[in-house]
């Protein structure tokens, strides 16, 4: 699914820099923003900026990475006003007149500096009962699904979210309700729809029903915009939309007019 | 939004495109076309065609517009519940008898 990473030339503007040239680095901590003065190196990550910053110059300064190399989604925030992957957002892709604006990510709740809570974003997942569903009787055979079957296609058109949370921060519909459950739950969701040996389907399709669920979506595409994966929310919640107006349309048709015929 | 209420909303949507259109159109030919009020009334007085067109124009409205306004009012105000469902009912009550009561208005004028 992932496309190779090109290995950048020397003359990628990206990646080389002018000699003893300074970044302004603006941070969103507790108390407002604060600045901060770090040399340009080249190829340099936004993730490394802030490295730098909490190793050399304030090791108060909180924020949150792990595997740096666009894998365990720890590391998103909001850079210069959109929300990113920071261990694979060159400084020279983003920097505004030499100068940066890093804070948390949106409709999260901020735990300190840069790192804000994931769990409201987490209990999201599950509660669009984003875990596979085996079913009372597993089968006792590995199930065959065909690669190029359109169910096993809807599934690898999603498959690859790496939970980094920069749909949910990009997504307007979490602002303005904070019970939506979100792009990226609402996504898993769509996978596991399209899972023809998940045995949990009529429950999954309640869950993201509703107030709080996919039919809320304004069709925005912002999660489908900021995605650093480049995977396409927008269209995995409009296939709930339809799956789940079809399954509501033959609950409704058996209750009304299957037993009076 | 139940996904009934969302099917619902889209189902009247695509009437409400059509309807819209000849809606529109019919105007702008009885404008342009110069016709007076009574000419008008001449043609919609016991035209079947339009009592059923304006009808189903009326419900279709009355049933798309509470739904999206629901969505509006649950994302702007803090109103939620039964009250609101309640409202958004009376405002769909109120679009049915207004509306059709032009439509017969004209129609038996």
């Amino acid at each position: 699914m992932n496309a190779p990473v090109p290995t950048p030339s020397r003359a990628d503007p990206t990646v080389e820099t002018v000699p003893g040239a300074t970044l302004t680095v603006r941070i969103r901590r507790d108390d407002g923003f604060q600045a901060f003065t770090v040399a340009r190196r080249p190829a340099q990550t936004i993730l490394d900026v802030v490295t730098e910053i909490q190793r050399e110059q304030d090791p108060t300064l909180a924020y949150r990475f792990a595997c740096r190399v666009g894998m365990c989604g720890s590391c998103a925030m909001t850079v210069n006003g959109r929300p990113r992957w920071t261990c694979r957002t060159r400084v020279a892709a983003v920097a505004e007149e030499d100068g940066l604006t890093l804070e948390p990510l949106r409709n999260l709740p901020v735990v300190k500096d840069l790192a804000v809570d994931m769990e409201p974003f987490f209990e999201k997942w599950t509660a669009a009962h984003g875990a596979f569903e085996p079913g009372d009787a597993p089968p006792a055979d590995f199930a065959v699904v065909a690669p190029d079957s359109p169910e096993r296609r809807a599934v690898d058109a999603g498959i690859e979210c790496i939970n980094c949370g920069v749909c949910y921060a990009a997504c307007d519909v979490v602002a303005w309700n904070p019970d939506y459950l979100g792009p990226a739950a609402l996504n898993r969701a769509w996978t596991l729809v399209n899972d023809l040996r998940d045995r949990g389907q009529a429950a999954r399709l309640e869950a993201v029903s509703g107030d709080a669920g996919c039919q809320s979506c304004h069709t925005h595409m912002s999660c489908t915009e900021h995605c650093p994966k480049a995977l396409a929310p927008t269209f995995a919640i409009a296939g709930l939309k339809r799956a789940t107006a079809r399954s509501a349309l033959k609950r409704f048709g058996a209750r009304h007019f299957r037993r009076s015929a | 939004m139940s996904p009934l209420l969302y099917v619902a909303q889209r189902g009247t949507a695509v009437i409400l495109a059509v309807a819209v259109a000849v809606h529109l159109g019919t105007i702008l030919y009885a404008v342009r076309g110069g016709l007076t009020a009574g000419e008008i009334l001449g043609r919609t007085q016991g035209n079947h065609a339009f009592l059923v067109f304006y009808g189903l124009f009326v419900v279709a409205a009355a049933v798309h517009a509470p739904i999206g306004l629901r969505s509006i009012l649950r994302e702007w105000t803090p109103w939620r519940g039964r009250s609101l469902d309640g409202a958004m009912l009376a405002v769909a009550a109120l679009l049915v008898v207004l509306g059709l009561r032009a439509a017969l208005a004209v129609y038996v004028a």
